[in-house]
């Protein structure tokens, strides 16, 4: 009975290629559009958790200040850091693989006639480690550079391109404000971070040379810490707790006058904000698939009507109720797989497409891809079949005089 | 001829539509018997209970009370089912309008009712091919309604009816949408398959013209029968 009705739907199907073509439109463009979303979705998650990873993940980012909100800010009320708490945490702690301080300041950087703002990082060699950064061309501060506040200074690509374009920068003297510095190095690039910064619109300067020269004082204000492996992190974050409230000479009763900031924190923040998209990208288009079901149901409905004499033939030349119904509902169902699956490459070429306009990871996601079919087909089964019902309980003798 | 089977008998059919003042009877007390290989006309003006009588005998319709044995079988004791089944297996169909499928051709007509009957394909063909070879449409078997004139429709409508080979070929107005000339060819291939295969037709028809050819007419008036003829042709 099954073959039977499938062999009856399939024919009708082709009889009304038009007819069939519209009523599955609205199920193709609603599963194309959940997948191309979701495909969209998913990629920006993917791409903002790979820069966020590129930051180091197993990094801690010591701050003076208490722990608040939003984008880091200096508290210039609280005490800063000293060289004496880096060499703490550095030789009294376990598992630390790189330790190094992070002074930066916004300023113009000038070479010949031409200028750009970057920022300026006063550290030491530790921060390329720390944030897994290799150095492309030149070298890395020597030993010396590092302790008697040289001049010496190691540039991100941005400000190459910008200040120098094709020419060679390695031993070329830049100004930052009013001090002359001589480049040794250059970075490797990183593109643009999470938050849409430019990271290669950067110069790296000794820790000696920017307390000295740049800020004038012997202050640090905020340190990173390299852990050896993800495991430590949440016992390295209490020990340095406990280190920092003995240096500082913290009362118990008194909160922390600084804080320490975990990039791991930072992932699933940024991850559950870009999931929130992909979930809100997705139920637009869901609901678009919902309206492509209901144009289904439309359809069919207004072809019983249409066809309310052929039924009443169908059931003179000795149909059952049950063969007029199953025939309905097979149509249905054959339609909107038929939609889902048109529907799915649409939605992957589409998506595909888009990501790689995006410049944002392909990632296929078959759950989605799985859902989608499923719930187009459960479209086709629930909306095909109450105009089936209603075709199929027709008395003959009123479906044959219906004009 | 006289020892052949009663196929369709009424014994005191009534058949009520609405309810109280509302209330109409369409048939009022009919009492018929058509026997095998008979070509019976059915005549009367609209109203007057010939097209439910011509339901109740294509088991399309049931009596409010009577009863109506169709070869043997009492059909007040069907449900919709067995009903659609009775029509399935013994019955073949006619009507004015044609009621072909459209952008189907007619070889595809024809096979819909084998479709249902659950033959295969190959012979599903071949029976169809030779009913309408039957009718005279051997040539026209791949076109679609839409390239077939309104007589070679009605062929196809009547070799979709004889293609089950039924027991009995009801035609309601068969030639009522067509003209004298297609109407006599359709008329004349009723009578030769009356004869030849021996099929027993019922017809519905309100032109004396077409009666003519029946072996016997039967008239309605107000929801019984007044008059039957036998013709002496046959």
């Amino acid at each position: 009975m099954l073959s039977n009705a499938f062999l009856i739907a399939i024919k009708e199907i082709k009889r009304n290629l038009l007819r069939s073509f519209l009523t599955i439109l609205g199920i193709v463009i609603g599963v194309a559009s959940v997948i191309a979303m979701v495909m969209i979705g998913d990629g920006t998650t993917a791409n903002v958790q790979q820069s966020i990873t590129k930051l180091g993940t197993n990094m801690l980012t010591l701050r003076v200040g208490q722990e608040r909100r939003g984008p880091p800010r200096e508290d210039n009320s609280a005490k800063p850091f000293t060289e004496g708490d880096i060499n703490a945490i550095k030789n009294e702690l376990q598992n630390i693989r790189a330790v190094a301080a992070e002074n930066s300041s916004r300023m113009n950087v000038v070479y010949g006639n031409k200028s750009n703002s970057a920022s300026v990082i006063g550290t030491s060699n530790d921060y390329f480690i720390i944030k897994d950064w290799e150095i492309t061309q030149g070298r890395v501060f020597e030993e010396h550079e590092e302790n008697s506040g040289k001049s010496s200074c190691i540039i991100g690509t941005t400000i190459v391109k910008q200040l120098f374009g094709d020419e060679n920068p390695i031993g070329v003297n830049i100004r930052l404000k009013n001090i002359s510095c001589n480049v040794i190095g250059v970075l490797k690039s990183k593109g643009a971070a999470a938050f849409g910064n430019d990271q290669d619109e950067i110069v790296i300067v000794p820790l000696k040379m920017f307390q000295q020269k740049i800020k004038g004082d012997k202050d640090i204000s905020s340190i990173l810490i390299s852990i050896t492996d993800g495991k430590y992190i949440e016992n390295a974050k209490l020990e340095i707790t406990s280190l920092m409230q003995e240096r500082r000479a913290i009362k118990l009763e008194d909160p922390d006058n600084f804080h320490i900031r975990d990039m791991q924190d930072l992932l699933s923040t940024m991850t559950s904000t870009t999931k929130m998209l992909t979930y809100l990208l997705g139920s637009i288009a869901g609901i678009s698939l919902l309206v492509g079901g209901i144009g289904i149901m439309n359809i069919m409905l207004v072809s019983v009507t249409e066809r309310t004499r052929e039924i009443g033939t169908r059931l003179a030349i000795g149909a059952m109720e049950n063969e007029v119904l199953l025939q309905f509902l097979v149509e249905a169902i054959v339609l909107a797989t038929l939609g889902g699956i048109i529907g799915i490459f649409l939605g992957l070429g589409i998506g595909y497409i888009t990501v790689n306009i995006m410049d944002l990871p392909f990632i296929l996601n078959s759950q989605i891809i799985l859902i989608s079919f499923v719930f187009s087909t459960l479209i086709g089964v629930f909306f095909g079949y109450f105009p089936a019902r209603k075709a199929a309980r027709l008395n003959p003798i009123d479906a044959l005089r219906y004009e | 001829m006289q020892n052949s089977k009663t196929i369709i008998e009424f014994k005191n059919i009534v058949k009520t539509y609405g309810v109280g003042d509302a209330k109409t009877h369409a048939l009022n007390g009919v009492n018929l018997s058509i026997k095998e290989g008979e070509f019976v006309a059915i005549m009367g003006a609209s109203g007057s209970g010939k097209s439910t009588a011509m339901n109740m005998i294509g088991c399309l319709d049931k009596p409010s009370s009577g009863e109506y044995l169709f070869n043997g079988i009492n059909v007040e004791n069907l449900n919709r089912n067995q009903m659609a089944l009775l029509r399935r297996n013994f019955l073949g169909f006619v009507f004015q309008s044609f009621n072909l499928l459209g952008r189907t051709s007619a070889l595809e007509n024809v096979e819909l009712p084998l479709v249902y009957r659950k033959i295969p394909s190959k012979q599903r063909k071949e029976m169809a091919f030779e009913a309408l070879s039957k009718v005279g449409l051997q040539s026209v078997v791949y076109n679609t309604p839409a390239q077939l004139s309104g007589g070679q429709q009605q062929r196809v409508a009547i070799a979709r009816a004889i293609v089950s080979n039924p027991l009995v070929l009801l035609a309601d107005e068969p030639t009522g949408n067509l003209d004298s000339i297609k109407s006599m060819e359709i008329m004349n291939l009723l009578k030769q398959l009356n004869e030849d295969e021996n099929i027993t037709i019922i017809m519905v028809t309100h032109e004396e013209e077409m009666a003519a050819f029946a072996s016997r007419v039967i008239y309605f008036r107000d929801g019984h029968i007044e008059d039957s003829l036998k013709k002496g042709y046959k």
